[in-house]
């Protein structure tokens, strides 16, 4: 395998994983940024989306069970973002660290009813036919394989973020949003059910992690602590994005990505992780407040 | 600080001191390590209740503590020239340079205070001197949870991997592990408690402590009249640190081995709840919440396995919703805290 095969497998791998990761801060930023709410069941939301996504496998054994599993690992979590919400997040606005600490309660009880329901070791989605195969090159590039499925992954993480935008930008639903991040009491005051808004945009954040989930199950098989593996660096890419703001998020995500594949080059798996941990520590003593810096007059910010 | 609270403690700590009559071993040991994790919840009090900072990495101190005193252990039990077990498993010939000063007791028992005191110094020196605040400080010490974890599981020829350091014989030229020893071990934690509570007391009432809350409850409003929140902060949570090392020695000299599964994230959060459980602001309840909710999850998961994930799950909502602080009947165990500012006049 020639360098610039090595080099681009690398950053391919790179774009791979920053692109998983996008798929998992993308809600947590959303719900972090609007609401304040660290959301820690964020990576069951991944978790419950890939055993939905087994479900539809379950329920139509072809290829074609991938179009009845998005739209269902979507439409399931979304439901149970909302429920959520409705029932326990409300209660919480204006505590972050105890969203922390009663939603770590949450994926607790999710990892475990998930243990038993599904077993404490991994279930299996196939990957349709044509999502199972690779793109070898040859020539100067020969040794470089990139799957299909990866690909796909990235194009869905880009996908969610483009309708993610739209949504925002370009609606009335993200309209009032930005109104109610902007000043939840004008928007309160100027009629906005700032409530309901509140309660849509978790359920949404939470829809996109279990979207992001039936897109993972694709790569590696769903387990009870699946998404614990992800929320940590999840929020760190929340954090190095700064805070509340998509296009921090999406630079973070990739910056993760490609350095911790870069650094995978040169040291090991673990020794990577604390260099970058060590990056993000380093970045933040740079700018405290992240990459993309939202500006507010606030005096206390949470 | 309640009136009868001094004298309530000081029956508890004659308790305490005479358990080893009244209690089997097996509960003495389990009493024992209890009391020895409720040195990192006295830490989190100060660092969390009173201070605002919620670390979710305590578990890295607690290893540090653990780790460093697990590798004199290891070291002690050999003859000259010899090699821990696992490096020898794992292909290694000569001891490393770090290890090497650790066969010294006196040398060991400073590290516990000093590895992670300076760990949690710097850490908080990062932290703290460029004004990251609130849920930003407690992502980054859990991603820090998580990468310490990973690291010690990684370098095994080092750290002894995932079954980390346990198989110890002697400590402190004493056979390691007997009946004596446990009581002895026991006594020593009983003390290190006993003085963590006292100093805390005290601590509670100095100039310095109730800055540390005026600065919890207001840090801009601290810092428009004149007080650099850093150095209140810096201390807090070097304390934090420092009491989680302690407690990590003396829980790896109670259970005989120390582990990358205790110092990581799980561990790390689970933590927070003892103190959650106490009410984060009370030293006494630190005490209680650890070793009353630590028996509880001996009996019930012994008794039900699949049983604690969900108890454990309710009870980090239900603390959360209902905080030990806002309860009206036991005023016993609520720390004295005139209301804030913000609860007065709203913010």
């Amino acid at each position: 395998m020639g360098d610039t095969a090595l080099f681009l497998g690398q950053l391919f791998n790179g774009v791979s994983v920053g692109s998983i990761l996008l798929i998992a801060a993308l809600g947590l930023a959303l719900s972090f940024g609007l609401m304040r709410v660290i959301n820690m069941a964020h990576g069951e939301f991944i978790m419950i989306g890939g055993y939905l996504a087994f479900l539809a496998h379950q329920i139509i054994p072809s290829g074609a069970s991938l179009w009845l599993a998005l739209p269902l690992a979507f439409v399931g979590t979304f439901l149970l973002g909302a429920l959520l919400e409705s029932t326990l997040i409300r209660r919480l606005y204006g505590r972050p660290l105890d969203t922390l600490l009663a939603t770590w309660g949450l994926s607790l009880i999710l990892q475990q009813a998930a243990r038993q329901i599904f077993g404490p070791t991994g279930v299996e989605v196939t990957a349709p036919a044509w999502l199972s195969g690779a793109i070898n090159f040859s020539g100067a590039l020969s040794g470089l394989t990139i799957p299909h499925v990866r690909i796909f992954v990235i194009v869905l993480a880009l996908l969610i973020l483009g309708g993610l935008l739209l949504l925002i930008n370009k609606t009335r639903l993200g309209m009032l949003v930005r109104a109610v991040n902007q000043n939840r009491e004008v928007a309160s005051t100027l009629g906005v059910n700032t409530r309901l808004i509140d309660m849509t945009v978790f359920a949404i954040g939470a829809g996109l992690a279990g979207l992001g989930g039936a897109a993972l199950a694709l790569i590696s098989p769903v387990t009870p602590t699946v998404g614990q593996s992800y929320i940590v660096d999840a929020f760190l890419v929340v954090i190095l994005g700064g805070l509340g703001s998509l296009a921090g998020t999406t630079i973070a995500s990739f910056v993760v990505g490609l350095f911790s594949a870069g650094l995978q080059t040169f040291t090991s798996v673990s020794f990577a992780k604390v260099l970058l941990l060590a990056g993000v520590v380093a970045f933040l003593q740079w700018k405290p407040k992240g990459i993309v810096v939202m500006k507010s007059r606030a005096l206390e910010e949470a | 600080m309640k009136k009868f609270t001094l004298p309530f403690m000081a029956a508890l700590f004659l308790v305490l001191a005479a358990a080893p009559a009244i209690l089997d071993g097996y509960n003495l040991s389990l009493l024992g390590r209890f009391l020895a994790l409720a040195l990192v919840t006295l830490g989190l009090v100060w660092c969390w209740g009173k201070g605002g900072v919620l670390s979710l990495g305590q578990g890295v101190f607690f290893g540090l503590g653990g780790y460093a005193i697990a590798m004199h252990l290891k070291l002690m039990g050999l003859p000259a020239g010899e090699i821990p077990d696992f490096m020898m498993w794992n292909g290694m010939s000569d001891l490393p340079a770090w290890w090497a000063p650790f066969k010294s007791p006196i040398f060991a028992v400073a590290m516990v205070f000093v590895i992670p005191g300076i760990a949690s110094f710097i850490m908080a020196n990062l932290l703290f001197r460029r004004r990251i605040t609130g849920v930003y400080v407690s992502l980054i010490t859990q991603a820090v949870a998580l990468a310490f974890a990973t690291l010690l599981t990684s370098q095994q020829g080092v750290t002894g991997g995932f079954n980390g350091l346990t198989n110890f014989t002697t400590l402190f030229g004493a056979n390691y592990g007997t009946p004596e020893m446990q009581k002895t071990l026991y006594w020593v934690t009983v003390g290190f408690v006993a003085l963590t509570f006292v100093v805390g007391i005290l601590l509670e009432r100095t100039y310095f402590g109730k800055t540390l809350l005026a600065i919890r409850d207001g840090e801009n409003r601290s810092r428009y009249l004149g007080y650099d929140p850093v150095p209140y902060k810096v201390f807090a949570f070097t304390l934090a640190g420092i009491l989680a090392g302690v407690a990590g020695a003396l829980f790896t000299l109670h259970v005989g081995v120390i582990s990358p599964a205790m110092v990581g994230v799980v561990p790390s959060i689970e933590m927070v709840v003892w103190a959650a459980i106490g009410g984060r602001e009370s030293l006494m309840g630190a005490i209680l919440g650890t070793v009353l909710i630590n028996f509880a999850k001996d009996r019930i998961s012994t008794a039900l396995p699949d049983a604690w994930l969900y108890i454990m799950g309710v009870l980090f909502m239900l603390v959360v919703l209902f905080p030990p602080q806002s309860w009206k009947l036991p005023r016993l165990f609520k720390a004295s805290k005139k209301p804030t500012f913000k609860e007065v006049h709203g913010d």
